[in-house]
């Protein structure tokens, strides 16, 4: 054991940490956190589960009543999900702020999380085969068939048939619990590139003046993290489990009834209006696939004197402004496509896209006038 | 920002209460007119909404006497068995009673003929159609909900589904009802094929509680918020008793941290330059 005691010794007791890093940076091991309350509640349900459409439904309801507890685990795994994507934004609004784009590895290691991570919530939104988990597998599995050629194909392909069926509940199990065993060694990838170089700070200058060992001073505040993070999550679970949900899921998935507004769970939600903003269905997968990729641009835009964003006033407006569009964009993401909500998703879209090409080129404007 | 002329910072505040006052404008529009043209329907002061608010069971049990009388007829509980009831709102012996009203097909038996027999706890409570083709015949042409997730099925849950119970009310000018059809403004465009289930006195209720028709449909409702959130009692209980040892323990970390960190927040750095 000896040599996995040495590394893990390395990675969380001796490890030398910037002394001044904030509370944004609790994120990363809040994250971690969520992975594993995913996974052992997702073990946990996948006991009970029966992945066919004529049972799903029915079993994960019965399970309320008749399996000790697994109310709980439901209610944990499913407000573990929001939670989840919580803290991935706020991560990644850390690390947008604060210039940590730069380590490429990591962030390039973390945008691939991201996108497994929101497919693994898609494929688990499939499962319980509620209306909105059948409509809205249909609607984003559909998307693939405005790629050009091979469109229709690819989607009978996904489908395992003609349309969201059987095969597709299967896979769509199969995948969602293998994807979170690859979130979690990737996960252990972020974390080696990123204790190569060691861990950024606020003020973006080079801490290796100033450390400390990460035991006991970040085990304690980030025990301090977990419990203000898992606080609400548990007060949600007890108390109001069905807050963030959809009431349409709780109807049993029916080809032959379209629900009156289909959408996604809230984390989706900027995401479908910038896919709903383009009048192009090929235009909109685009977008939508853009709207997420582009943080793998990030490390490529122009590179500033001081890192982050804590020294340039005009590129701080800019941000903020970013989280007010990210936040209206999730709002117009839940309303229905009517004027004037498909303007404002325009405008909005326009000025998401614009952020990451202007932050560069504006901050450098700064560099040179001083 | 430091740097900035008294007259570019009120510039800017300006701009930013502008803007923020645009915002929360456009919201109230928003809000004023809704997209859909549906009433919203007003909340209601539920004795189980709290965070440490159990069901009435009581009002569970009355709401059973509701559904068996009244909704029984058309609506099914398909996912609601018998054995849910004991020591909920009956005792195992009213819930093997109540199963053993209806008859059940069972079988085979030991020469291959299905049967009937009366039914058991973990029967589940008997559908009103054999199936949606002949609830649809039954009702013109629209298929009665399962009622057993219906308070979670819907938006507003009881509030929704108290207003729509007791929201009956003659269409108003211009709105044309199809053949059969109701008016209830609660409902999503207007026109249900349900006709008004509730009127005072329409069962009487074993404990002698008036059945005015507010009292039936609360009781019905709460019935079928049990149905829907069988956990609900066991949740905020655990939750209470989880939230007793999240705080302190919350509590007692965040001290220990600042202990450990008291050092290093107290620190001072010192600049000494090298005399020559």
């Amino acid at each position: 054991f000896s040599p996995l005691m040495s590394v893990v010794r390395h990675s969380v007791v001796t490890l030398p940490t910037p002394v001044n890093i904030s509370t944004w940076w609790n994120f990363g091991s809040l994250l971690g956190v969520c992975l594993a309350i995913q996974i052992f509640s997702g073990l946990v349900l996948s006991l009970h589960f029966t992945a066919h459409t004529d049972l799903s439904f029915y079993v994960v309801i019965q399970s309320f009543g008749d399996v000790y507890y697994n109310w709980w685990f439901r209610a944990l795994h499913a407000n573990g999900a929001s939670f989840f994507f919580i803290g991935l934004y706020l991560h990644i609004a850390r690390g947008m702020y604060y210039g940590s784009y730069v380590f490429k590895e990591v962030w390039s290691v973390g945008v691939v999380i991201l996108l497994l991570v929101m497919a693994s919530a898609f494929l688990g939104y499939v499962l319980p085969w509620g209306q909105m988990s059948f409509w809205g597998a249909t609607v984003i599995t559909s998307l693939f068939s405005a790629l050009p050629v091979i469109g229709s194909d690819v989607v009978i392909w996904l489908w395992g048939g003609f349309s969201v069926d059987n095969a597709t509940l299967t896979r769509f199990f199969g995948l969602h619990f293998l994807l979170p065993f690859t979130v979690a060694g990737l996960a252990g990838l972020h974390l080696f590139f990123l204790h190569d170089q060691g861990s950024s700070n606020p003020l973006g200058v080079s801490s290796d003046f100033n450390k400390v060992v990460f035991h006991h001073y970040y085990v304690l505040k980030d025990l301090v993290g977990a419990c203000f993070f898992v606080g609400p999550l548990l007060a949600l679970v007890y108390f109001n489990p069905w807050l963030l949900g959809d009431p349409e899921n709780f109807i049993e998935g029916n080809p032959l009834v379209t629900p009156h507004h289909i959408q996604p769970e809230w984390y989706f939600l900027f995401a479908y209006a910038i896919l709903r903003a383009v009048p192009n269905k090929l235009g909109g997968v685009v977008a939508l696939g853009v709207a997420v990729l582009i943080l793998l641009y990030m490390p490529f835009s122009p590179r500033t004197s001081i890192k982050g964003l804590s020294f340039y006033p005009w590129g701080k407006v800019m941000f903020f402004s970013l989280i007010g569009v990210f936040i209206l964009l999730t709002w117009a993401g839940a309303k229905p496509v009517e004027e004037p909500y498909v303007v404002v998703s325009q405008v909005l879209s326009f000025l998401y896209f614009s952020y990451f090409l202007l932050i560069g080129p504006l901050t450098r404007i700064q560099d040179k006038l001083l | 920002m430091a740097g900035w002329t008294v007259g570019k910072k009120v510039l800017a505040t300006a701009l930013g209460m502008g803007a923020t006052g645009g915002a929360g404008l456009y919201v109230a529009l928003d809000e004023s007119v809704k997209a859909d043209l549906t009433l919203h329907p007003p909340k209601l002061p539920w004795s189980h909404k709290g965070p440490i608010d159990s069901f009435d069971h009581a009002s569970i049990r009355r709401g059973y006497q509701v559904y068996k009388q009244v909704c029984a007829a058309c609506h099914s509980l398909k996912y609601i068995p018998y054995r849910h009831f004991v020591d909920v709102f009956m005792t195992e012996d009213e819930a093997k009673e109540e199963a053993a009203e209806i008859m059940v097909r069972d079988g085979p038996n030991d020469i291959g003929e299905m049967f009937d027999r009366p039914g058991k706890l973990t029967d589940y409570l008997p559908m009103p159609f054999p199936n949606s083709a002949a609830a649809a015949y039954a009702n013109n042409g629209a298929v009665p909900p399962d009622l057993s997730l219906m308070v979670l099925a819907r938006h507003g849950g009881e509030d929704y589904l108290y207003h729509l119970l007791n929201g009956y009310c003659d269409p108003p000018e211009g709105v044309e009802l199809g053949e059969g059809q109701h008016f209830n403004p609660y409902f999503p465009g207007g026109a249900i094929g349900m006709a008004p289930p509730l009127y005072t006195d329409i069962i009487e209720y074993e404990d002698g509680t008036p059945a005015t028709q507010s009292q039936l449909a609360k009781d019905v409702i709460t019935f079928l918020s049990w149905t829907a959130m069988p956990e609900h009692d066991e949740r905020k209980k655990f939750g209470m008793k989880a939230m007793l040892v999240l705080i302190p323990f919350t509590a007692l970390c965040y001290y220990k941290k600042r202990q450990y960190w008291s050092l290093l927040k107290s620190g001072k750095y010192v600049y000494n330059p090298k005399k020559y």
